[in-house]
């Protein structure tokens, strides 16, 4: 039971906006701690197994090449081709993405996206110029909202779209947690079964983002 | 053999030249501080592989200690004016899309064939990093293009890469170090006393409250930990297994997949998820830390609701 104390730390943490590295500093030495492993060792674990995660941050490598293109106007072009559009509206060009996001990752094709390759650069620069195309002064704070929503999108549509794809890590692992319980489970079969979820995200978040065109315009009719 | 090796060469170069660019811009009053935190992550990159496990902890509480007291902090200068960048997107046009696509395109073309590569009877990539390898040859391609094409200074791509992670600041190393936590709370045993809870708290009776248990519980617990493959084994061998397969006759193939899917509901509300729901806030630049995550909960909590439904309604013998 006193393992979970590291649990704890983590929800108190995030509840009180503390500094999220800290936090989850705090978390695995209490954790190491709690699970009787003194703090000379707690520390040597926690060092080990950040250092084997380190493949986690290689995304970053992306930041030259996305720097390079923001300097020479990227996110100035997105904007651009956008505001050019006909019937560009920011609802609509996310919920392409969606599409598009979720269909690729369906395929297999999950680094077709991404939030630094894809969201800042390209994705949240477009759906904020089709807005400021309708509304002449977008405040600050609706701004956030678009790129939030932006952000948003990127996820939901990688998550309910990958695991249509049998070679996913998720169905591997759902397959071979079923085998040691002594089930066989066909990795064809799970992929079919993630369809209807897929379906439901698609039409749950369209609404949404349609609706929040919705907010948009009706914002833009109070405006003077 | 190219290994990961390599491209934790690169990552050290990034972040050690991050740290070199601060140290020596008099403009920023948090010069010493951000070239502290990138520096010490340089140096784990470069030497993790032989440091002692005692020393990479060591590094970890150095950066948490720059990242909570004094913060890394983006002096915010763009590095070519707006009329500048206006200029620049009117003369290249749609031609500036093209080395940013040709990442996950080269990514592509690289996973398909760079893992049949081999160079006197030794495979070229390791065979298991395919994919990382893949994605790391595509950026440096793509960067190659950029150059090429645009022909900015040699230095650009590290003052530009510099801009970039100073405005993503420390959130920039969150992940690995939350993948680090969930290590240590595997060597500890927390997912074997999580699944020891749950199967003593068995929902009796109710077939609807015994799936809620499973999915409701998935969502939570990946909440918890941070990712659904970490909550997945523990619910469900503790619930899943037991109640809704074996003595509620449930398809194991239909409840196991909504399961994983009512897991990744909870990676869209949780910070734990740091890599999809914080790291876009620093780089969107969005003042409310959880901005992304209320995004998200409107959609999460409804999909939630189908998995429930969709297992309670197709799983079972009618």
């Amino acid at each position: 039971m006193l393992v979970l104390s590291g649990l704890l730390v983590v929800v108190l943490g995030f509840a009180f906006r503390l500094n999220p590295l800290l936090v989850v500093t705090c978390a695995g030495i209490v954790t190491g701690l709690a699970g009787g492993l003194g703090l000379v060792k707690t520390l040597s674990t926690l060092g080990h197994a950040f250092t084997e995660s380190r493949y986690v941050a290689i995304v970053w490598l992306v930041l030259p090449v996305i720097g390079l293109l923001e300097r020479a106007g990227l996110k100035e072009r997105a904007r651009d081709v956008v505001m050019r559009m006909q019937g560009a509206t920011t609802g609509r060009v996310l919920l392409a993405y969606l599409a598009l996001r979720q269909a690729t990752a369906a395929l297999g094709l999950v680094s077709l996206g991404g939030h630094p390759q894809m969201v800042r650069p390209l994705i949240a620069p477009m759906a904020e110029g089709a807005a400021e195309r309708d509304i002449a002064d977008l405040d600050d704070a609706t701004r956030h909202s678009i790129r939030a929503h932006a952000a948003a999108v990127d996820n939901i549509g990688v998550f309910f779209g990958e695991d249509i794809f049998i070679a996913i890590g998720s169905i591997l692992l759902i397959k071979g947690v079923m085998e040691q319980a002594g089930i066989r489970v066909l990795p064809t079969e799970l992929a079919v079964w993630a369809i209807p979820t897929a379906i439901a995200a698609f039409v749950i978040h369209g609404a949404r983002l349609l609706l929040f065109d919705r907010r948009l315009r009706a914002r833009r009719s109070l405006a003077p | 053999m190219i290994t990961l090796e390599f491209l934790y060469r690169l990552m050290g170069i990034l972040t050690g030249a991050t740290a070199v660019i601060n140290l020596r811009d008099a403009a920023n009053p948090n010069r010493i501080w951000n070239a502290a935190f990138w520096g010490l992550w340089s140096v784990s990159f470069l030497f993790g592989t032989y440091l002692p496990d005692l020393a990479s902890g060591a590094l970890i509480l150095g950066m948490v200690a720059v990242a909570t007291i004094r913060g890394v902090r983006s002096p915010g200068a763009e590095s070519t004016t707006i009329t500048e960048r206006v200029a620049s997107a009117r003369r290249w046009g749609n031609r500036l899309f093209l080395p940013a696509l040709a990442v996950p395109i080269i990514t592509l073309l690289a996973n398909a064939t760079i893992g049949h590569i081999r160079i006197g009877g030794v495979a070229l990539v390791e065979p298991k990093q395919v994919t990382l390898v893949s994605l790391g040859i595509a950026t440096l391609l793509s960067l190659a293009i950029g150059m090429l094409m645009l022909r900015p200074p040699l230095r650009a791509p590290f003052t530009e890469a510099r801009r970039l992670l100073d405005a993503v600041g420390w959130a920039a190393m969150l992940p690995q170090l939350l993948a680090a936590l969930g290590a240590v709370f595997a060597a500890a045993g927390v997912g074997k006393v999580v699944s020891t809870l749950a199967a003593s708290w068995i929902p009796s009776g109710a077939p609807l409250l015994s799936v809620i248990a499973y999915t409701v519980g998935m969502a939570l617990l990946t909440m918890l930990m941070g990712n659904a493959f970490a909550a997945f084994p523990v619910m469900t061998l503790g619930i899943g297994l037991p109640i809704l397969m074996t003595s509620m006759h449930g398809d194991p193939t239909i409840i196991a997949a909504i399961g994983m899917l009512s897991g990744f509901c909870g990676t869209l509300m949780t910070p734990m998820a740091a890599n999809f729901n914080l790291v876009p806030v620093a780089l969107l630049d969005l003042p409310d830390r959880y901005a992304v995550i209320r995004a998200q909960v409107p959609t999460a909590l409804l999909l939630l609701m189908v998995n429930t439904a969709l297992i309670y309604f197709l799983a079972f013998p009618r």
